[in-house]
């Protein structure tokens, strides 16, 4: 059997970062790849592509989801935030070079959360819906917080750092948000 | 003076861009390219009888389809033998796609190339491979025994055999009043970067380039390499790393398959191709390492002082030897750690077997190495009963012995000469930091609560910043903007922030100011790569004479305008001043614009280097015979050997008494890197290191069956640390400057991972009272390893004495 098949398409409409998005994609396009190269925004990461790493986390409807286990067909009617939307929060604030940061985004710059990357947007999305559950985590809470996802670069002390950091920031911005925030 | 930058924990400037998604990594690159996607054997060691691609050919979407007798000229010859080294008598190296033979589970066969990766994969398992499969060899021990044979024409599976030896071992063993033996095994794990390897080419017809952008830790060679083999002039081949997603280690590998092939696809069909390599391929067409079996024989006096020292290893090398023999080397040499050893031999056997093939991952062989050494370190202690940081203190090189030279050839083919170091100073931070000497009664007091605990140490040095050379170029535009360049490239070590720490202290700008470049063969076509722990040192040091150029050139020009001796300028904040009087000053982004005679005004500062502007000297050339336009300057940095980092950890763990599981209660680690940069980021180092060594050393493992399958190539079985599994780290710093470079620096990149295995083993043998051999170790296995103690069948290697509790 040789034959040609094409593949039956779906229009498919997500709501992303707040703006609607539409591909058409076949039935088993993944949530990652859609966002990733159908919508273009690069910033959700693919480590394992079986749902283990969390580098692919966005927040659906709020929660975080992996974007690798669900269907970008399966997402409509949701709304989808990833790392490129977290700028958008209303306790965002530009940092020292321009770019609008939440409070997660900021305590990574300022906790050195970070080494090169890959994993960082999926921990971004993870700990920024971890804190609106549970706004002050001790520092036990908030290592258990990252424990579903992979870092392979910075042994999770300065993530674990980087969240009760946020936490704070949280905690400064809400008190005066004229706050333009701390510099990187 | 400027604001200390050198030395400083400046934050990272690369972080705004990483974590607002604005990174780009390779699979971020070439929206519209066509993908790759590869049929690989699923037989660890098999004959390739049939390639039926009839049924693949019509899938929607596929472009072509490639097998080895596509494949023209060099393309089609074996993959570069990379390091040749006289003892590697038998090296082997794959094809792009495989030729007639597969040798290990993972090995590409055939290349299909289609508008999505879906569709290259839809094709791909319609594509039917016959193989006739031959006898397997997986492991060690069974490489050794030799009954089949991974290559044919590589007799007892032995790809290399080495020996060095400085003394007279078997006479020194032999006069020594006490010997040990110890028969040591680790087992395979690998680098594991969250990102997979990847490679984007296109080849620009209208211009005749070729332009690769490759998740890769070296740019130059993956250019070299692509450019031998597609017969492009090197002139005609540009590569770059994007942001890369980890590599410590397995992308310093080069070329691989994919180098070579995706380019010439892309080349072929005059359209962008992409392959990005997904977890699955990575564990099993990417390459591990550590796997060892070791016997040590020592000799050693009353006092633990070591007489001879015995060593011999099999290291299992994977399918083929790409990447020759640089990790056993570096385990026979860097073993020694801080010790004298009296007299040495190390004799080592490089073998083949039908896995994925062995090249560095962080601490490359030096974890195995500082393993079999501390291993052996408490062993003695046991033997004589003498405190275990004692005996490790009797055999220390002392300050005053450097700088030290142990008679043998490194991995750079240099001898082996430890440049600085205060051990005795790094153990006694060590012994404060965990408290050591107070051990005792920590386990008096679980012991009293019905808990077990134990304590360990490892010890080891590092040889950091191998050559041959890294380059730096600086340039000041007449923004004021200073663009730096290095060829080695970045994967998370914070490059694009402490390049610009050197620049900004030794020019004496801002920061905010300097833009680093590194991995782009456009900017900067002489490079080597990222590995050894290499870059701070290599690229750090030639960045710095490169801005000192520019800054000597700044002076004299701005000494000029200023009509002022340059000596007695100095440069702040990016302007050049008069030092004492700072109203006399020239921004140096004028001293830029004057750097560059001009005929054409391209803006109102470009006006005061124009031909009329009255700003030179007319009876001298506009640019002197000696000189050239432009505020920049170039420069390289080659040492004449490594440098040698070290350092000391020690862990305590508490062994579950009912179900063996280990947890590590405390992490200490004194680090000595010489000067750092920003500790910071050092820091940030040591931690990931930790973190890497603890999977190593409790977790992580590749399960091979007999037929050479993997059995857990995912991250489901293959268990990399959690937050969970990794251990608060303590860390404390000791800098002793290195005599070799001007800034004093020792690499940092692979310290953390070195000890943990040989600092793990250690403690859990504290707790339980029984030798720990074999690495990782898991709670069944201890659990196992009680029973067979508790039931006297396991014999002992180290006839052991209690130490002092």
């Amino acid at each position: 059997m040789s034959e040609t098949r094409t593949e039956l398409l779906h229009d498919v409409t997500l709501r992303v970062n707040g703006v609607p998005r539409t591909a058409s994609v076949p039935a088993r396009r993944l949530l990652s790849d859609f966002l990733r190269h159908d919508v273009g925004l690069t910033g959700t990461h693919v480590g394992c592509e079986h749902g283990v790493c969390g580098a692919c986390t966005v927040l659906v409807d709020g929660a975080p989801m992996r974007a690798c286990l669900m269907f970008a067909v399966s997402a409509r009617g949701h709304e989808i935030t990833t790392v490129e939307g977290l700028g958008d929060a209303p306790d965002a604030r530009p940092c020292a070079t321009g770019e609008p940061m939440n409070p997660v985004q900021q305590a990574f710059t300022e906790c050195h959360g970070l080494q090169c990357g890959y994993c960082t947007p999926g921990f971004l999305t993870t700990i920024t819906a971890y804190l609106q559950e549970n706004p002050h985590p001790t520092e036990g809470e908030a290592r258990e917080a990252i424990s579903g996802n992979l870092c392979r670069c910075t042994g999770y002390q300065n993530i674990v750092k980087s969240v009760l950091r946020a936490a704070e920031i949280r905690d400064e911005r809400a008190g005066n948000h004229d706050d333009e925030g701390a510099g990187a | 003076m400027t604001t200390q930058m050198f030395g400083a924990p400046i934050k990272r400037r690369e972080d705004p861009r990483l974590v607002t998604g604005n990174g780009r990594y390779l699979d971020d690159l070439g929206q519209g390219a066509l993908e790759a996607a590869f049929v690989r054997s699923p037989h660890a060691h098999a004959r390739i009888v049939d390639i039926d691609v009839a049924d693949a050919v019509d899938v929607d979407g596929v472009i072509a389809i490639y097998t080895h007798e596509d494949l023209p000229g060099k393309v089609g010859e074996p993959l570069p033998l990379l390091i040749p080294h006289p003892t590697l008598t038998h090296p082997r190296t794959g094809y792009a796609l495989a030729k007639d033979e597969v040798n290990h589970v993972g090995e590409p066969v055939v290349m299909v190339i289609a508008r999505d990766r879906y569709l290259a994969e839809d094709a791909c398992q319609r594509i039917r491979v016959t193989y006739d499969t031959l006898p397997v060899v997986v492991g060690v021990d069974t490489a050794r025994a030799a009954e089949a044979l991974v290559h044919e024409d590589a007799p007892g599976n032995i790809a290399a055999h080495m020996v060095q030896e400085v003394g007279d071992v078997e006479a020194a063993m032999a006069g020594a009043p006490h010997t040990l033996s110890l028969d040591l095994a680790v087992e395979r794990s690998a680098c594991m970067p969250m990102e997979g390897k990847g490679v984007l080419a296109r080849w620009d017809a209208e211009d005749g380039r070729l332009r690769i952008h490759s998740s890769t830790q070296t740019t130059t060679g993956v250019r070299a390499a692509v450019a031998a083999k597609l017969d492009l002039p090197l002139d005609r081949v540009d590569c770059i790393a994007p942001d890369v997603g980890g590599g410590f280690g397995v992308k310093i590998m080069h070329p691989w398959p994919e180098e070579v092939l995706v380019p010439w696809a892309a080349r072929l069909l005059g359209h962008e191709v992409k392959w990005t390599e997904d977890r699955r391929e990575h564990f099993i067409s990417s390459a591990h390492e550590r796997a060892q079996l070791q016997e040590v024989q020592v000799g050693f006096d009353d006092d633990g002082r070591l007489l001879a020292l015995d060593v011999k290893f099999w290291h299992d090398n994977g399918a083929y030897t790409p990447y020759g023999i640089i990790v056993p080397i570096i385990t026979s040499t860097q073993l020694l750690g801080p010790y004298k050893p009296g007299t040495y031999r190390c004799e080592f056997w490089s073998l083949y077997t039908n896995t994925v093939l062995v090249t560095p991952y962080r601490g490359a062989g030096r974890p195995q190495g500082c393993y079999a050494m501390e291993r052996t370190m408490d062993a003695i202690a046991a033997y004589l009963g003498i405190d275990r940081a004692e005996v490790r203190s009797r055999n220390f090189i002392q300050p005053e012995e450097m700088p030290y030279d142990h008679g043998l050839l490194f991995q750079d083919g240099r001898p082996l000469k430890y440049d600085s170091g205060d051990f005795p100073a790094s153990l006694a931070k060590l012994k404060d930091l965990v408290g050591w000497d107070d051990f005792a009664d920590y386990r008096a007091r679980a012991e009293a609560e019905g808990r077990r605990v134990g304590i360990g140490i490892g010890c080891y040095v590092e040889g950091t910043g191998v050559g041959p050379y890294e380059g730096g170029h600086v340039q000041v535009e007449s923004s004021g903007r200073v663009n730096v360049a290095t060829g080695l490239t970045t994967q998370g070590q914070g490059h694009q922030t402490v390049f610009a720490q050197i620049v900004a202290q030794e020019l004496g700008v801002r920061i905010e100011d300097v833009h680093v470049t590194t991995g782009d063969t456009r900017k900067m076509g002489y490079a080597v790569g990222t590995f050894a722990s290499r870059a701070a040192v290599m690229s750090g040091n030639a960045i710095a004479l490169a801005a000192r150029s520019v800054r000597a050139k700044a002076l004299r020009i701005a000494g000029e305008a200023l009509e002022v001796s340059p000596a007695d300028l100095e440069i702040v904040d990016g302007v050049v001043r008069v030092a004492g009087s700072p109203s006399t000053s020239i921004d140096l982004s004028t001293v830029a614009v004057l750097s560059n005679p001009l005929r054409y005004a391209f803006d109102d500062a470009a006006r005061a280097a124009t031909q009329f502007a009255g700003t030179f000297d007319p009876d001298k050339p506009p640019v002197a015979a000696d000189d050239e336009p432009g505020l920049e300057g170039k420069d390289f940095y080659s040492p004449t050997q490594a440098t040698f980092a070290n350092g000391m950890h020690a862990a305590i763990v508490e062994t579950d008494p009912v179900t063996a599981e280990i947890t590590i209660l405390r992490y200490c680690v004194i680090h000595d890197c010489g000067k750092m940069i920003n500790p910071m980021i050092v820091e940030g180092q040591v931690h990931g290191g930790v973190a890497q060594g603890v999977g190593g050393a409790l977790y992580e493992r590749m399960v091979y069956d007999d037929s050479g399958q993997l059995l857990n190539a995912s991250f489901m079985d293959f268990l990399m640390p959690y937050a969970s599994e990794v251990p608060h780290i303590e860390t404390d710093h000791l800098e002793t400057p290195s005599p070799l470079n001007s800034l004093g620096l020792k690499g940092a990149g692979e310290a953390g991972c070195i000890p943990v295995t040989a600092v793990i083993a250690s403690a859990i043998e504290d707790a339980e009272g029984f030798p720990i051999t074999s690495m990782p170790i898991s709670p069944v296995e201890l659990w196992e390893l009680r029973l067979r103690h508790a039931d006297g069948v396991a014999t002992s290697p180290t006839p052991r004495k209690e130490p002092a509790r």
